[in-house]
């Protein structure tokens, strides 16, 4: 990991220098002007949010069946991600919201579904930090069920939304604005993953002095 | 497997043994049932009238809440005899433990369920006897979706701290597609002319969640009990 | 099912909570038809060193053998040898005394239930009580069918948590009478408690723990109260002294 982290930082920089004049370069969008802007760091945020709540989902699992405590760090980290990452996409969503339909929120399937995927990881760090000992377990299975959940989520609201029609969220692309869009995608991607990196290492760490204070007790 | 099954009945029927001595748990689960009910109909019945939809929401609300009460309440008693330790030191199946006590507060909410239905049909003049067949699939599917995962939390969360109020911000989140499937399910039977095709669709979408999350308890109650 | 095993090895066993050290490299033997008193003051770590031997904690480090088998592997044909007597009773106060002995009868899947629980309310001499409920009984009592119902199943290895606690003279002496009874047919009875008097005379081996290590005892002669404090003035003042 170490040998991989220096270039990761400067892929993550160069792509984040980059963006904005990507993005200011992209074609204009007909309809909304400069406020569709926001879609470029909007729709890859959602994305890296499900990414990480998978993976948050996928190491718990790991750790409760085979106890391995790396594996929960690792959960500890993306479960912070989805967190973070979703706190953009909802604030980001509104922001778009208000300028492209003039209200701040839509009971839309995609963002009532990003809403509860937030919450069940809110809740999952909630668990952890207020839990008490053996926290960890029950958060793991928190997250567990809330990455298996996610399907279930986006049909019900899906098909709860479609008794109270509205506008629909789903824009088709541009040609000239996909470059722009995969640019962005990738540069939060390099994001998610220097930043997972840096956190499971701060847990390592955390981890490394937990059991040097138990040596030194000898 | 007959071993795993007779271990459930044994816990379920001691469960439902012990409260029947004091019937503690099913008196308060009950009023408190009710009292939802009354305090949701007074916020949203205006002139009079229910918002529509209003009796459906309000039936599932009241599910939640106080599947919720009973959840924390069962396993409270657990804690406070410490008696869940002797459970998980039986040399049976785990999973057959939690199988049990998922049977047991089953039956507490068919109890309160048994209540509240006919409550809702009095007082929003909702039509419950118009499919029952059907309305008795959706209670009952929802109520196995709400209440698998609930033992498991609440199983879990007795030896955590904050656990009253951890429970209801852990399984509402979770259960969410439960309440949104029951409720729009119910709705729909209560309409004018029932509207049986969209209740069968929320029913199937009961089912492959009560199949997905009744397997995930099975599977992680084992690791999630034991250090 | 013939699972059993004639010795219990705890092999350098550690367990940690965070940064709490509760169990330092314990190691000790205990062969059948031997009781083991585990003393040592409050916070040494003697309910996590029975926990971790009724399987119910796994330790961080280290591991125990039942004979030739381990928890992990052996699973629940090894939970039906073990007996627990935690320091909270495990009884259902709203179930009478037979209801909670069927109960763990069933549970464990016991033949003839009926005669086993008879047999067990005559053991705790409460025939007469069987079909009252537990929330009206002492604590002498509770404590006895508590022993009743942790011995249910005859198990090969008993682990008791303070189990003089609360009693008065007739049944803490009672209860040494019976643990002797089944030292006598082979059991492996481990006993943590506090009460060195009572423990006098029953002990076979006697382990110290403090600070989650077990010390050495001496085995010169001397009453359990003398050599139990020799033992831990020595290890006092080997802390005193520091580190070499």
């Amino acid at each position: 990991m170490a040998r991989v982290f220096l270039p990761l930082v400067l892929v993550a920089m160069v792509l984040f220098a980059a963006a904005p004049l990507v993005v200011a370069n992209a074609p204009p969008e007909q309809t909304m002007g400069l406020v569709q802007k926001i879609f470029y760091y909007h729709v890859p945020s959602a994305m890296l949010m499900f990414v990480s709540a998978f993976v948050c989902g996928i190491a718990s699992a790991v750790f409760l069946f085979r106890r391995s405590a790396a594996a929960d760090r690792v959960a500890l980290a993306a479960g912070e991600l989805v967190v973070l990452f979703g706190a953009i996409v909802l604030v980001t969503g509104p922001l778009w919201a208000r300028k492209a339909w003039g209200v701040w929120w839509e009971w839309d399937a995609r963002l009532t579904s990003s809403l509860l995927l937030w919450m069940i990881f809110l809740a999952y760090l909630l668990v952890r930090r207020f839990g008490g000992p053996g926290s960890e377990k029950l958060a793991g299975a928190m997250a567990l069920f809330g990455m298996a959940n996610v399907p279930f989520v986006y049909v019900s609201v899906n098909y709860w939304r479609t008794l109270h029609p509205k506008t629909s969220v789903v824009m088709t692309l541009a040609p000239g604005m996909r470059a722009a869009f995969w640019f962005c995608v990738a540069a939060f991607a390099a994001l998610y993953v220097l930043l997972l990196t840096l956190r499971k290492r701060l847990e390592d760490r955390q981890a490394e002095v937990e059991q040097l204070y138990l040596a030194a007790e000898d | 497997m007959r071993q795993f099954l007779r271990v459930a009945w044994v816990v379920m029927r001691k469960d439902l043994t012990v409260e029947m001595r004091s019937r503690e748990i099913v008196y308060t689960t009950v009023f408190f049932a009710a009292s939802c009910v009354l305090v949701f109909a007074f916020a949203l019945v205006r002139e009079g009238r229910p918002l529509e939809d209003a009796a459906a929401g309000i039936l599932w609300i009241s599910i939640a809440f106080a599947g919720t009460l009973g959840l924390g309440r069962t396993f409270e008693r657990e804690r406070h005899t410490e008696t869940l330790r002797a459970l998980m030191l039986a040399p049976s199946d785990r999973p057959a433990i939690y199988v049990g006590k998922l049977l047991g507060i089953l039956a507490l909410m068919a109890i309160v369920e048994a209540v509240l239905v006919p409550m809702i049909g009095l007082l929003f003049h909702a039509p419950v006897l118009a499919r029952p067949l059907w309305l008795v699939a959706l209670l009952g599917l929802g109520t196995l979706g709400f209440a698998s995962v609930g033992t498991l939390f609440a199983a879990m969360l007795v030896r955590a701290r904050s656990r009253d109020v951890l429970l209801p911000v852990l399984l509402y989140p979770i259960t969410i597609p439960v309440i949104i499937a029951g409720v729009r399910g119910t709705a729909a039977l209560f309409q004018a002319t029932p509207d049986e095709p969209m209740a069968r669709f929320w029913a199937a979408l009961l089912v492959f969640f009560d199949v997905v999350f009744v397997t995930l308890s099975l599977w992680t109650f084992e690791p999630l009990m034991t250090e | 099912m013939a699972f059993d095993f004639e010795r219990l090895v705890v092999e350098d066993v550690s367990r940690h909570f965070g940064r709490r050290r509760a169990l330092n490299r314990v190691s000790l033997t205990c062969g059948a038809g031997t009781i083991l008193g585990l003393l040592g003051p409050n916070g040494a770590g003697k309910s996590t060193l029975l926990a971790i031997l009724s399987t119910l904690l796994a330790p961080t480090s280290g591991r125990v053998r039942y004979g030739e088998h381990e928890a992990r592997t052996a699973g629940a044909r090894l939970r039906a040898r073990l007996g627990l007597l935690g320091h909270d009773l495990y009884l259902y106060p709203e179930l009478t005394a037979r209801e909670n002995l069927t109960f763990f009868a069933r549970l464990y899947g016991l033949d003839r239930p009926h005669e086993r629980v008879e047999r067990a309310l005559a053991h705790a001499s409460l025939s007469d009580r069987g079909a009252d409920q537990v929330s009206g009984f002492s604590r002498g009592m509770r404590q006895r069918l508590a022993l009743e119902r942790a011995l249910l199943h005859g198990p090969r290895l008993l682990l008791l948590d303070e189990p003089f606690t609360g009693l008065d003279d007739a049944s803490g002496h009672a209860l040494l009478a019976r643990l002797r009874g089944l030292r006598d047919e082979g059991a492996i009875i481990i006993v943590a408690t506090h009460d060195l008097d009572l423990a006098e005379g029953l002990l076979d081996q006697v382990a110290v723990l403090r600070e989650g290590r077990l010390l050495s005892v001496p085995s010169s002669s001397g009453s359990l109260r003398e050599r139990y404090r020799e033992t831990v003035a020595a290890a006092q003042a080997a802390q005193d002294r520091g580190p070499r």
